[in-house]
């Protein structure tokens, strides 16, 4: 029964010399969705787009940094009713209120940020997690700007009609124009965070993690350099909320429960979280398995704990975890037989 | 270079460290040695930061470090190893020396270079000169303990520093790889004009290689001073003698 | 505001303070020795009560049935804490902590949707106990006998709590254990023995109070979730891993619950979140537990 997660972690954060776009590629290979697939497959593909943003920001904090939040979702929460807010109730365009939220989460998370980095492990923890309940208690109970437990319902589409200037996106409903939005944002999104992750801002945080004292003796100051990936996090997660309120056509309370940021962790789990593409992973496969199974069962938290528990007896490196221990040992095996050919 | 002066720190009415003073002179070697629980941890941390000192001053090349945090101290330029491997396990060796210099040369919040080429050549020739050029690539934690110990020495000496705290660096190790690693020490010292100040229970390493020994006693400074008065001095020989069968 | 509404909040928010501490207490043991923080204790407290109702439906016209049913509860709880830690929560201890969290989660998920398919989600309810039926007066306001029970029991139970811990062996090892887990398995305490023991006992205890809550609470699915957040809440104010800082901290919450509604009853959802924060922000190691910085 192997359960490696204290071992020392295989090379995969290190990019070889010669670096692939990867953000570049996936978003070519995700463009022709509208074409190609039908109107369902495009509805799922935005969804998993959003959380693979929101479950790439949560693992700056979880697998970059070492930082275990329980309550990233109160930004995205954040982000959703700001932008949902903005764009329903006082009709300001997307261009206004999607950076916007990205502002207020970012804002959020500065304020909550400050007093949790004091704290360490499960009392870090347990401060965002009390933060995320007090979004969400301020959500459900201000009937007069955030709907209350209704929520705000019929938050509008951007206006995408310039899409139509495009060669190519004018035959689109509205829908397919929205996938096409969103997947552009999210891939902008997830570029800069590929490029705060590989920078050397992003090996402080990983010496951070691997050893907070260490990184303090080579000159760290430990507690600003947490709080920035917190701010940079949550602001990532506020714009994920922005586009999943307007994908939803609504904001609610429920979206910012604390259940959802357990969720959301499962996702970067599940992936991996020493990978920058586990999260996305994560978020494909979670989200795929949720719509099938609930076709066929009301039990999906019965499917969802048992993947979990498969997930951390069998699988603790997540699902690129385990495909990037298949492949180096394959490569062990391929160098070996090189050898004794030699 | 390194002035501390009337240091004290007392845990809930234990006084570990009892008004102890120490100067070492820029380009000295020193140590401190004293029995088990003697105070020299405690002392070690007080200079570093990582403990706050009850009363008493710490000035590191004409400037006053007390009370400043560990982050600060280190970018004032005092480097530590200490006792217990404290390394970037999951890192490469490569990349732990390479965090340490973009760290001190002020690149921590550069968000746009990338981090495996930084820097990269004086971290492999930082390896070299400490004799870990050949497992650059190796996962930290994946080391031999005394390959961790080099390591930690590598990761010290890439903050660039001018005062070195070393604790017990010959800790755990084979006659042969104490007499390489303080050997390795000697020559880093000199190349580079540090201050040493380290702590050990090898007493062969101590008498061989420092130049000043303070010994602590309960907390206190029993003596100081060069080698041979130390060695004569009849309070640490009963200290001593009592202690070691 | 009159004595009589005071005595009855006050009334009130000791029974809830009493639940509570029957519930923290052995959250906060557990993670005190085991450092792990259960999230499925309020699953198995959920269980307990399904269990109460079961046993109870069983032997309807039996007398006793309620107190038979509440120990059937606790100890069913007990055995099925028990197999989890066994079988399952003992090959994650030395993982990362994030690891062992999530695992009580995944139970927290599995737990609940077995209690749906089992009892359904209509909501389910158990009489009082007929020995204990009937109330009293005092100071203007009823207190119905059960109440009065259960604000008896819980002191009584913190005492014995507190007694098997400061002057019984296993006391002490557990105590001890709290403080330095390798030192003790060192000593030759079986390090195994007493954590599958400390989490059976925690279980026990949950599932007792899930039982004794159905007279007062009707037992519905979402129950499990609910009031580990309010369990998370008394434990965090009272300093995790302190058996009498969870007791005054379930009493302080339990009465700012009564009370707090009383003055803000819009207020009181984020009023509850607010304490917890400030408590971690303030003085995170809370009343009892140990200072951690």
């Amino acid at each position: 029964m192997s359960l490696p997660l204290s071992r020392p972690m295989v090379r995969s954060r290190n990019a070889s010399p010669r670096r692939v776009p990867w953000t570049l590629i996936v978003f070519l290979l995700l463009l022709p969705m509208p074409w190609i697939g039908s109107r369902y497959d495009t509805f799922l593909a935005t969804q998993i787009i959003i959380d693979a943003l929101f479950a790439v920001s949560l693992n700056l904090l979880l697998g970059t940094t070492g930082l275990v939040s329980f309550g990233h979702v109160a930004y995205f929460g954040v982000g959703a009713y700001v932008c949902g807010i903005l764009m329903k109730t006082y009709g300001v365009s997307f261009v206004i209120a999607f950076p916007a939220a990205g502002l207020a989460a970012a804002l959020f998370s500065l304020v909550f940020g400050y007093f949790c980095v004091r704290l360490t492990k499960i009392y870090f923890a347990m401060l965002t997690l009390a933060f995320s309940q007090i979004v969400w208690a301020i959500c459900f109970k201000w009937d007069a700007v955030t709907g209350g437990d209704q929520g705000i319902a019929d938050v509008p589409f951007p206006d995408m009609h310039w899409m139509a200037a495009i060669p190519g996106l004018d035959g689109l409903t509205e829908n397919g124009r929205f996938y096409i939005l969103t997947l552009t944002l999210a891939a902008i999104c997830t570029a800069a965070m590929a490029q705060i992750t590989r920078s050397p801002f992003g090996r402080m945080l990983t010496a951070i993690r691997d050893n907070r004292e260490r990184a303090a003796f080579i000159g760290l100051n430990v507690r600003a350099y947490e709080l920035t990936v917190f701010v940079v996090a949550g602001g990532f997660a506020g714009f994920a909320g922005a586009l999943y309120g307007i994908y939803t056509r609504g904001v609610f309370p429920d979206y910012v429960f604390w259940t959802q940021s357990a969720q959301v962790m499962i996702m970067t789990i599940l992936g991996g979280m020493n990978f920058f593409w586990g999260p996305p992973v994560g978020a494909l496969v979670l989200d795929w398995l949720n719509q099938e199974i609930t076709n066929y069962t009301q039990y999906w938290p019965f499917v969802l704990g048992s993947i979990l528990l498969v997930l951390l007896f069998a699988l603790p490196g997540g699902v690129v975890g385990g495909f990037n221990r298949a492949w180096v040992a394959v490569q062990r095996r391929r160098s070996r037989l090189v050898a004794r050919d030699a | 270079m390194l002035e501390i002066t009337h240091l004290r720190k007392s845990f809930a009415g234990f006084v570990a460290v009892n008004d102890v003073s120490l100067t070492v002179e820029s380009q000295q070697i020193a140590a401190v040695i004293g029995p088990n629980g003697a105070g020299k941890s405690t002392f070690f941390n007080l200079i570093t930061g990582h403990l706050r000192a009850d009363t008493g001053r710490v000035v590191l090349d004409g400037r006053d470090v007390t009370g400043l945090p560990p982050y600060r101290i280190c970018g004032l330029g005092m480097g530590r190893s200490f006792q217990l491997t404290n390394i970037f396990p999951r890192l490469t060796v490569l990349q732990n020396v390479q965090a340490a210099l973009m760290a001190h040369r002020g690149h921590g919040r550069d968000f746009w270079s990338h981090s495996e080429t930084l820097f990269r050549d004086d971290a492999e020739a930082l390896l070299a000169s400490i004799g870990l050029g050949a497992v650059a690539g190796e996962t930290a934690g994946t080391l031999a303990y005394g390959n961790q110990k080099q390591l930690e020495l590598g990761i010290a000496l890439a903050s660039d520093p001018k005062v070195l705290l070393l604790d017990e660096p010959t800790a755990g190790m084979s006659a042969g790889e104490t007499h390489d690693t303080i050997a390795l020490l000697r020559r880093i010292a000199l190349e580079r004009g540090l201050t040493l100040l380290f702590t050990e229970h090898d007493m062969a390493v101590v008498f061989g290689i420092a130049q000043k020994i303070a010994v602590l006693y309960q907390g206190r400074k029993l003596a100081e001073g060069p080698p041979d008065e130390v060695r004569a001095n009849p309070e640490v020989r009963r200290v001593y003698l009592g202690e070691h069968a | 505001m009159t004595i009589s509404l005071i005595a009855a909040q006050f009334l009130s928010g000791l029974t809830t303070a009493m639940f509570l501490f029957l519930i923290a207490s052995g959250l906060s043991l557990v993670f005190g020795v085991m450092r792990v923080l259960n999230f499925a204790h309020g699953s198995f407290y959920m269980i307990g009560a399904y269990m109460a109702w079961q046993v109870v439906t069983w032997l309807q016209p039996t007398g006793g049935a309620f107190w038979i049913a509440a120990l059937a509860a606790g100890v069913s709880v007990a055995i099925l804490g028990g197999i989890v830690e066994r079988l399952l929560l003992r090959h994650l201890y030395g993982v990362e902590e994030l690891y062992q969290l999530l695992f009580t989660y995944a139970l927290v998920l599995i737990l609940g949707d077995v209690a749906k398919y089992t009892w359904g989600t209509d909501q389910l309810s158990v009489h009082r106990p007929p020995v204990l039926d009937g109330s009293l007066q005092w100071l203007g306001t009823t207190i119905p006998f059960y109440n009065l029970f259960i604000i008896l029991l819980g002191p009584a139970i913190a005492i014995i709590g507190g007694l098997v811990l400061s002057k019984s062996s296993a006391g002490r090892v557990l105590r001890a254990a709290a403080y330095d887990r390798e030192m003790v398995g060192a000593l030759g305490a079986n390090v195994g023995m007493l954590y599958t023991g400390m989490f059976v006992v925690s279980s026990f205890l949950a599932g007792l109070a899930g039982a004794l809550i159905t007279p007062i609470e009707s037992v519905v699915p979402g129950m499990d979730v609910q009031i580990i957040v309010d369990a998370f809440i008394v434990v965090v104010i009272g300093g995790l891993g302190s058996f009498w800082g969870t007791f005054w901290g379930a009493m302080i919450y339990g009465q700012t619950l009564s009370f707090g509604i009383l003055a803000f009853p819009q207020f009181s959802v984020f009023a509850v979140f607010a304490l917890m924060a400030v408590v971690l922000i303030v003085r995170p190691w809370g009343l009892m537990g140990r200072p951690i910085r």
